[in-house]
């Protein structure tokens, strides 16, 4: 990314926020709560990314740990809790069970995976729909409150935007800050080449435990927004689609890549919702407009960039070489 | 224990469906490492080209052929050439995400060129009971199951006793391998996807008048035939065709004595458990990690 320059990727990450914290501020009730729905995917998609993008293991269960924090949070939220304690459930949860769930990663590799999540999603599904005592069944759980934050009432859209927009940054700063520890490193190394990072020391097992129960436990806080932001749930939003739903987001926005998570939940929640003029189309279109892409780019939107990017510097050093090999020529 | 032979009967009809969709999905993998996540639409998506072939006026008899046809069109010519073939270098991964895509796109044009509503559709088999064993069964059910037996049966000659099986079974086993022996990799790459859509329309056909037409009902069967091919043994026809069987028959037992809360859940453990001691599956040769 340095052929854009440092001051020009500041000023481009100024205006984007400034952009997200403004441009909001004359939507109606129902742009907000899409953009809304928008931060809040992105964070479990976020999560899945470290999973998938930088650890290299497919996990088709974030739907599910997405519905655990909603039911954490509507559940103890109905009850009187705040949201912060229904947090720390839901982080404690998505992670112990994130990293139970890793351990078949330890054993079996690639689509054996994906069916081991698969089958996890399907039972936390079965779960909240059956559960009547906890999670009211197929009635689901109404009334969620939305939370006070340092004393502002987020009933309002607008406010329970920012509210999830915040999050989001929170959560993103520490992404940022995770990828470029010692421990994102190792993730990075795992995922590349998983037996030259062991025979560099990188203790394999807990590193791919580790990055599953961060990216579940991301999961599981995308859900704790959730649940305040829609204020009813039932199990159906949570079943296999939404995991698939996030997967796609990953590899569509462009895995691997930290601001893929953000591209990708902004085509899966946006596109749709611009192509709604075309009615009963839209979700084909966005099959195809997501197929076509996988075709054109198997590394996502944000690929197309990288690619171009690579080229241009490539081009830039043999520009440069050429230069310097026809000075040497000329020279005396 | 009364109608334990109703529920193995039935068990094994639905199974022998199940097997028929796994053995398509396991064919898909062998032959050009691709995961199908859009199986389960592949087997809902036959019965919809035949009812609108029924609906333009023919009988169904044309409809079951046409819908065969177009099929193998569609699902295995024009699956095979707009999307895996563009996708394959590509890898595992990306191609089965498309897979995915690509089942919401079936499903959406569906429902909205079709029909959002359950549809009946036609048996091939007809209807009434028979006894056995001083017990009634269904005709229905025992003709699914000896139909889907004798696609089973027909398939497994096919890849064990004639040439063109062996073919596909060396490409299958090693593509590089059977190209330098002349086997012709490519066609016998089309042929098993000939042979999946082929196998998807069959069950489409045998499937559909139990649970009827609908635009959602590939999920269901999807995810029961690729729990039947792991279990079975994902690089293994017999595999596949032993782990439909099986879990059709556990499904039925488990809605019949666990409960039918958690029916569904019954197989997904069973997945679980075999993928944590056997992860090759109940019949599969372990595959070889590559680094």
């Amino acid at each position: 990314m340095t052929a854009i320059g440092k001051y020009w990727r500041i000023a481009l990450g100024v205006a984007v926020i400034a952009a997200l914290i403004i441009v909001p501020m004359n939507f109606n009730r129902y742009g907000l709560y899409i953009l809304s729905q928008w931060a809040v995917m992105t964070i479990a998609a976020m999560g899945l990314n470290l999973t998938l993008g930088y650890a290299g293991q497919v996990s088709l269960a974030q739907g599910a740990f997405v519905g655990i924090g909603a039911y954490a949070a509507a559940i103890m939220t109905t009850q009187g809790m705040p949201l912060i304690a229904a947090l720390g459930v839901a982080i404690v949860l998505c992670f112990a069970i994130g990293w139970i769930l890793g351990y078949p990663a330890l054993r079996v590799q690639h689509h054996y995976l994906a069916f081991v999540t698969l089958a996890f999603s399907t039972l936390a599904f079965l779960v909240f729909r059956n559960e009547d005592w906890l999670t009211k069944g197929i009635y689901g759980i109404s009334n969620i409150p939305r939370p006070n934050v340092l004393g502002f009432a987020t009933n309002r859209p607008l406010p329970f935007y920012y509210f999830c927009l915040g999050s989001l940054g929170i959560v993103s700063l520490a992404m940022w800050w995770l990828i470029r520890s010692p421990w994102g490193r190792a993730f990075v190394a795992l995922r590349e080449n998983p037996v030259r990072a062991l025979s560099l020391g990188i203790d394999t097992r807990r590193y791919t435990l580790m990055a599953f129960a961060i990216g579940s436990a991301l999961g599981g806080v995308a859900g704790t927004l959730y649940a305040p932001l829609t204020q009813y749930i039932d199990p159906v939003p949570f079943n296999l689609s939404l995991s698939l739903d996030l997967l796609m987001m990953v590899i569509v926005g462009g895995s691997g890549f930290f601001f893929g998570p953000f591209l990708g939940a902004m085509i899966a929640v946006l596109l749709p919702e611009w192509l709604r003029f075309t009615q009963g189309y839209y979700l084909m279109l966005y099959a195809v407009a997501v197929m076509l892409l996988l075709i054109y780019s198997p590394t996502g939107i944000l690929g197309i960039l990288d690619r171009y990017l690579t080229e241009r510097r490539t081009k830039a050093a043999s520009a440069l070489r050429a230069v310097a090999k026809s000075r040497l020529e000329t020279a005396p | 224990m009364s109608n334990l032979l109703d529920l193995l009967v039935a068990g094994l009809a639905t199974g022998a469906i199940y097997a028929l969709v796994a053995v398509g999905f396991t064919l898909l993998w062998q032959t050009s490492q691709t995961i199908n996540f859009a199986q389960g639409e592949f087997v809902m998506l036959p019965a919809f080209l035949m009812l609108a072939v029924m609906h333009a006026g023919a009988p169904f008899w044309l409809a079951i052929i046409l819908g065969i046809l177009l099929s193998l069109l569609l699902l295995g010519l024009g699956f095979k050439l707009l999307l895996v073939d563009p996708m394959l270098r590509h890898g595992v991964l990306p191609l089965a995400i498309a897979t995915m895509a690509l089942a919401i796109g079936m499903k959406e044009a569906v429902k909205q060129f079709f029909s959002a509503e359950a549809s009946p559709f036609p048996s091939i088999v007809p209807a009434g009971d028979v006894w056995i064993l001083g017990r009634v069964v269904s005709v229905q059910s025992l003709g699914v199951l000896a139909l889907a037996i004798a696609v089973v049966i027909g398939l497994t000659a096919l890849l064990n006793r004639t040439s063109i099986g062996h073919q596909m079974q060396a490409t299958a086993q090693n593509p590089t391998v059977a190209r330098i022996i002349g086997v012709p990799v490519e066609r016998m790459i089309l042929l098993t996807f000939l042979i999946n859509a082929f196998l998807v329309a069959l069950a489409s056909l045998l499937i559909t008048p139990i649970y009827l037409a609908k635009f959602s009902s590939g999920e269901v069967l999807g995810q029961a035939a690729f729990i039947a091919a792991i279990v079975g043994g994902f690089n293994q026809v017999r595999g596949a065709i032993a782990g439909g069987l099986l879990i059709g028959v556990v499904d039925n037992l488990a809605a019949a004595y666990v409960s039918t809360q958690y029916r569904a859940a019954v197989p997904l453990i069973l997945l679980i458990v075999i993928i944590l001691f056997r992860p090759q599956g109940l019949l599969g040769r372990p595959e070889e990690r590559t680094v």
